[in-house]
């Protein structure tokens, strides 16, 4: 079991912030997320658009700012559960809290705070009939191990990135890997598409386009597609069909935390300290709604500032704590590590 | 004010038509259009934000107006969104401009 001091729900700008002003109370934070890399939406959608309203940074690129606040994090050695949505909460006798992933690993803190944006990210399914029917029997969304396509017949669709690079590494595993897009053009990174235009020439990967999986066939597990291209359609035979559309949120299993939800959203006391209608469970960031609120990043450093000051009072509810500007304190880091503003020299002028 | 606003028509996901006034002075576009009048669940349109990054915002244009070409972004989008017809499109990139008074839209079931 981990444990911690704030469980964190979610590793996006908000949730990574609040590791820092949790850190400066000397409070562990420990964070899960869906998705295997923090940054959240920063991270997954959009790592190379400029934002512009993060306070004293006239522009910086959603991923940097994610490597920055890692950055600034770090003396604070937050722990991690990536690649895992968290799926149940249980309220011990104690008044602490035990959250538990899909996965089943299970953590323990006297708080909770969900940063959860919009959801945890999971994969868009394209509309095929039966679809769901060959999960785990051909059809996957994600690549978890990729020896068990060595010498199978992939089939990959989409034309992002993830389709390109899953094609390019598998067509050294796989006895053959056929790309399916609706369109020529792909939109993923240029050399990945000159990868696979390179790829394609040698015979290692088969590009289908325009062209896409109207159908699935196969009895008790996949043993091929239906392929549309322009006015044809044709059969494929394959063992695996990995639809690759990108990630969609969702919610998801914290709607059923007993939480009161308003328009997706978590209903919190913004008055106060982002508490939700369970006491020691928080909300911060786009995931949290109340009046006048604003899905901004900013908004999320600001929440996440003010809920940890609720939190520390929560676990320590007899101790006396004046905020201190990091300037006058400084950083002390869990590893050990103090940063401090440099003590001004005194010199006498004979 | 009033002179500046336009109508819009949009169909919503269980068929229902809705007639809006949309502002064509504040650089707004059908996605935030359907997200102020909250005509679609919130947290269900709009998801990037507005950069062509994700479909949750595509909706098909049924009126005969005259569009703006699609950018190679949307382009691409739309080339990796479901339920996509030749009249399919992102509603951030449709800005409400003062030529598309009377658009009729229905937004695409791909969410």
């Amino acid at each position: 079991m981990i444990k911690t001091d704030i469980l964190i729900i979610g590793a996006g700008p908000t949730g990574l912030f609040a590791v820092f002003e949790a850190g400066l109370l000397k409070l562990r934070c420990h964070l899960i997320d869906a998705l295997p890399q923090p940054g959240g939406q920063c991270s997954e959608i959009y790592p190379k658009k400029p934002i512009y309203d993060i306070p004293a940074f006239p522009e910086v690129l959603a991923g940097d700012l994610v490597d920055n606040l890692m950055k600034q994090i770090e003396p604070f050695q937050p722990g991690f559960t990536l690649g895992e949505r968290a799926e149940t909460i249980e309220k011990l006798d104690d008044g602490t809290f035990v959250v538990t992933t899909h996965k089943g690993t299970k953590h323990h803190a006297p708080v909770v705070a969900i940063a959860g944006g919009l959801g945890s990210f999971e994969p868009r399914k394209p509309p095929v009939a039966n679809l769901e029917d060959y999960e785990d029997h051909g059809v996957a969304y994600f690549i978890k191990d990729p020896e068990i396509y060595r010498d199978k017949k992939v089939i990959i669709a989409g034309g992002g990135d993830s389709a390109l690079d899953w094609s390019i590494f598998l067509a050294d595993v796989a006895e053959q890997v056929t790309l399916i897009h609706r369109r020529n053009e792909f939109r993923g990174a240029l050399d990945s598409v000159e990868k696979v235009q390179e790829l394609k020439s040698k015979g290692k990967i088969e590009l289908i386009t325009p062209a896409e999986v109207v159908a699935l066939y196969g009895e008790n597990k996949l043993e091929g597609v239906t392929i549309q291209q322009g006015p044809e359609t044709f059969k494929k035979e394959c063992d695996h069909f990995i639809p690759l559309f990108g990630l969609a949120p969702k919610l998801g299993p914290i709607a059923d935390w007993g939480l009161e939800i308003e328009k997706n959203a978590i209903k919190v006391n913004n008055a106060l300290d982002y508490q939700t209608n369970i006491p020691g469970i928080y909300a911060i960031g786009d995931v949290n709604t109340y009046p006048g609120k604003l899905k901004l990043i900013l908004c999320g450093f600001h929440e996440a500032t003010l809920m940890c000051q609720s939190a520390f009072q929560r676990i320590f509810p007899d101790k006396k704590y004046v905020m201190k500007y990091t300037t006058v304190g400084g950083i002390d880091g869990f590893d050990g590590s103090r940063k401090e503003a440099p003590k001004a020299v005194i010199k006498s002028i004979d | 004010m009033e002179q500046q606003d336009i109508k819009v028509t949009i169909i919503d996901l269980n068929g229902n038509s809705h007639t809006v006034d949309a502002p064509t002075d504040i650089n707004m576009n059908v996605m935030e259009l359907v997200r102020s009048y909250e005509l679609a669940p919130e947290g269900t349109v709009g998801i990037c934000g507005g950069m062509a990054m994700c479909a949750s915002c595509q909706c098909y244009v049924l009126s005969d107006h005259n569009l703006p070409e699609k950018s190679d972004d949307e382009e691409a989008m739309l080339a990796d969104a479901f339920y996509v017809k030749a009249n399919s499109r992102l509603g951030c990139q449709l800005h409400i401009r003062p030529d598309l008074h009377g658009l009729i839209l229905e937004l695409a079931p791909d969410r």
